[in-house]
């Protein structure tokens, strides 16, 4: 007896992922098929070369068309409202309840259009906005009665309510009457086509989107993390929900003209995924995902600008993608190239603690009598080539642990502090380990070569005091204390007396 | 325990009458009755699926009720939730959400805040002692996914502090928590339990339930015994909770939901 089904939530992400892409890329398909029909003389590769693209970036960036000036606003405020409310469709893992609300209004604009057969955004929005949130009513119809989980109903609903869009637009391009042209830039979007009356709607619409969420972003986050406890604190938690739900459709239809029915769910996953890249604070979530929506919305428009009124969508969604991948090759903490960077310098780091090491080794096997240890004796103890370890000296002196000639190398102040920390550091973890664990000495050796390199120095303290004795390792060799360089460039004598004295790097 | 710390309308804290629950038509618990006496910590053990976090979800109108009704200091609680407090099942939420340890425990406080309002240096001062309650200060600006199961725990606890309530209701508060944290756990329960508060808990190991809680709610889809521990820990009553007596009940309510579809 289970009172609220859960745990089949994990795999269904996943599932829900695969059936969204899946559903996009026929639907895609799809659409092409039959917009080409009549979008066939709007984008010939002519275009493309009658006016100069230079002449093109200066009419964009000079903002003296108010095409142009329209264009801009109306991305920048599709880009804040879609950022905003696709970073909670992405915390809350509803990403393709975006993508089904988006193509269910589609039917809703086609008859916004018919209701007095113009271009009129009051009536398209309105249109839209009925048809999506009865798509999205449908839903959770669907899964309140039946036993359908919800990505089967979200695939549905897309898919039903996209279908009958496709046939009242194609049968809405037969009549006789009426103005035809622009039904098609909400296939695509075309921020071009964007005049006053539709800055005005969505104007009005990302500015109650910002105002609702600054207001109510501590009940928006609580009703997003744990609905359960919202109850709880005797907050209207449907009211919230539905207000979301809401918020979001509006901002989907406020966007639909500039990025097209079919790619707007993008402008509201992208942005907020690649948000979620670089912060793990959900109100910067928020306020990065509304720059980057805002920032890909504006190089879409001016891509699509270039080449005279291609559509604008695709150029959008694809800014926005690489923005994204920008973000995962270079966020600071999950970036690709930072977390490479990262290993590469432990590595680094630790073949020279090796090799310092070893110079140590070398120099307690001749009993410290000289400074110096030739090249030749430090390979064989490496078990590597001469050449090897001529590179692993170059790195050393690089680092200005070392001073090198020929044949030999002598450490220097800080090189010879930093072999004596290695070495205590692994010979007191296996002390340690021999000690506290009761590992045979024996089993000790492989794991402190790893250990040394990563103990810190409170670590270090805790098992100097956890320890009885720290004078000698499980195999007998004395334990380094750790030098002080004093003023004159010696190195001090540390605490213990059995300790190697004498020693002077080279200054 | 002085008297002053205790609430102070004389209702208890927690009243349960004929509660019935029932998902997709098949009662999950039946006819409940219960008086939950001030300031006790008390434990509600049972089977699996005997409809225990269901009884607390549904005292709090987390899940509908089939029939009777619920009442915390002699209202309806939707009317007294302000001196509820919930820790929930640590698996119920994402722990992946980009929020910080603190932002979480500040949610304790969005009852007392109000709505469309910033919490107050007051309320993040609150929050912080509350982490410190529970040794979690050091963590409040971590982001939670880099917790470990018993700290998850304790910042939901902590949350739960934070709201200051009267009566707590905690469902499994003990998954998947070390045995340190536990007794640290059950010591700041006991702590709280001593200020007056009365705290249910869904509980599923018997040994520690014994010696953890003031009183024993023995549950399995009915009120199988509810008293003092001492009174109620029997062998009797425990083979009645645990064992296959129930079959009958169960069986008719099987038939009862397959009807009924």
């Amino acid at each position: 007896m289970r009172a609220i089904p859960r745990g089949e939530t994990d795999g269904m992400d996943w599932r829900r992922a695969r059936v969204g892409s899946w559903l996009r890329l026929i639907v895609v398909g799809c659409v092409l098929l039959v917009v080409s029909a009549f979008t066939a003389q709007a984008a010939k590769i002519g275009d493309l070369t009658q006016t100069r693209w230079t002449e093109q970036a200066w009419r964009f960036v000079t903002l003296s068309d108010p095409v142009v000036r329209y264009a801009c606003l109306g991305t920048v405020l599709l880009g804040i409202s879609c950022g905003l409310l696709g970073s909670f469709l992405v915390v809350r893992r509803m990403a393709l309840m975006g993508d089904a609300l988006s193509h269910a209004v589609l039917p809703g604009v086609a008859l916004g259009f018919l209701w007095n057969l113009e271009k009129d955004p009051l009536a398209i929005f309105i249109g839209a906005l009925v048809a999506g949130l009865a798509g999205s009513a449908t839903v959770s119809i669907l899964t309140r009665t039946t036993r359908l989980k919800e990505d089967t109903a979200l695939g549905m609903v897309l898919a039903s309510f996209f279908g009958l869009g496709l046939c009242l637009m194609s049968m809405f391009q037969r009549l006789p009457t009426g103005n035809k042209s622009g039904i098609e830039t909400f296939l695509f979007g075309q921020a071009a086509a964007l005049g006053p009356g539709d800055i005005q709607v969505m104007g009005t619409v990302t500015l109650v989107v910002v105002v609702l969420l600054f207001l109510g972003y501590k009940e928006f986050l609580l009703v997003s993390f744990d609905p359960g406890f919202a109850r709880v604190l005797a907050l209207p938690t449907v009211w919230f929900e539905r207000l979301l739900v809401m918020l979001l459709a509006f901002s989907v239809v406020a966007a639909l003209q500039a990025v097209g029915v079919v790619l707007v769910s993008a402008m509201l996953i992208i942005p907020a995924a690649t948000a979620s890249l670089l912060t793990d604070r959900f109100h910067r979530v928020l306020v990065w995902s509304s720059c980057i929506g805002m920032l890909s919305g504006l190089s879409g428009a001016f891509l699509s600008f270039l080449g005279t009124r291609l559509p604008t969508g695709p150029f959008m969604v694809l800014s926005a993608s690489g923005f994204f991948a920008v973000a995962l090759l270079f966020a600071p903490r999950q970036g690709i190239v930072p977390r490479w960077y990262r290993q590469r310098s432990q590595r680094v780091r630790i073949e020279r603690e090796n090799t310092l090491k070893a110079i140590y080794q070398v120099l307690e096997a001749n009993g410290f009598s000289g400074e110096t240890v030739s090249v030749e004796a430090l390979a064989r103890r490496r078990r590597v080539a001469p050449v090897a370890v001529e590179a692993e000296i170059r790195s050393l002196v690089a680092a200005e642990f070392a001073t090198a000639s020929a044949v030999d190398v002598a450490l220097t102040p800080s090189g010879w502090q930093r072999a004596c920390a290695i070495v205590r550091n692994h010979r007191l973890w296996e002390l340690y380990l021999t000690h506290a664990a009761q590992i045979a000495p024996d089993h000790v050796h492989d794991d402190a070569e790893k250990i040394e390199h990563v103990l810190g120095e409170a670590t270090v303290r805790e098992l100097e005091r956890r320890l009885p004795r720290i004078d000698t390792d499980p195999h007998g060799r004395p334990i380094p204390s750790l030098p002080v360089a004093s003023a004159d460039g010696r190195i001090g004598v540390g605490r213990q007396d059995d300790r190697p004295r004498g020693y002077g790097g080279r200054s | 325990m002085s008297l002053e710390n205790l609430p102070k309308s004389d209702a208890p804290p927690l009243e349960i009458h004929d509660l019935t629950v029932a998902y997709r038509n098949k009662p999950v618990l039946w006819g409940i009755d219960l008086v939950a006496p001030a300031g006790k910590l008390i434990g509600i053990v049972g089977p699996n699926g005997a409809g225990k976090s269901t009884l607390i979800k549904a005292c709090m109108g987390l899940l509908p009720c089939s029939s009777g009704w619920v009442n915390a200091f002699g209202r309806p609680v939707a009317q007294s939730l302000g001196r509820v407090g919930y820790v929930p099942q640590r698996e119920s939420v994402d722990w992946d959400f980009p929020v910080s340890v603190m932002d979480v425990v500040l949610m304790g406080r969005y009852g007392r805040i109000g709505l469309f309002k910033r919490p107050s240096a007051e309320d993040r001062r609150m929050a912080r002692e509350c982490l410190e309650q529970v040794q979690m200060l050091p963590f409040a600006d971590r982001q939670i996914s880099n917790l470990s199961g018993g700290q998850q725990q304790r910042v939901f606890l902590a949350r739960a502090l934070a709201q200051e309530s009267d009566l707590y209701f905690m469902d499994e508060p003990f998954t998947g928590v070390d045995a340190a944290t536990e007794s640290a756990i059950i010591s700041l329960l006991q702590a709280l339990r001593s200020r007056g508060k009365t705290i249910l808990v869904v509980h599923h190991d018997l040994p520690t339930a014994r010696t953890y809680f003031d009183w024993l709610l023995l549950l399995n889809m009915r009120v199988v015994a509810f008293g003092p521990t001492d009174q109620v820990f029997t062998p009797e009553l425990l083979q009645k909770t645990y064992g296959g007596r129930l079959t009958v009940l169960s069986e008719v309510a099987e038939a009862v939901g397959a009807k009924a579809h």
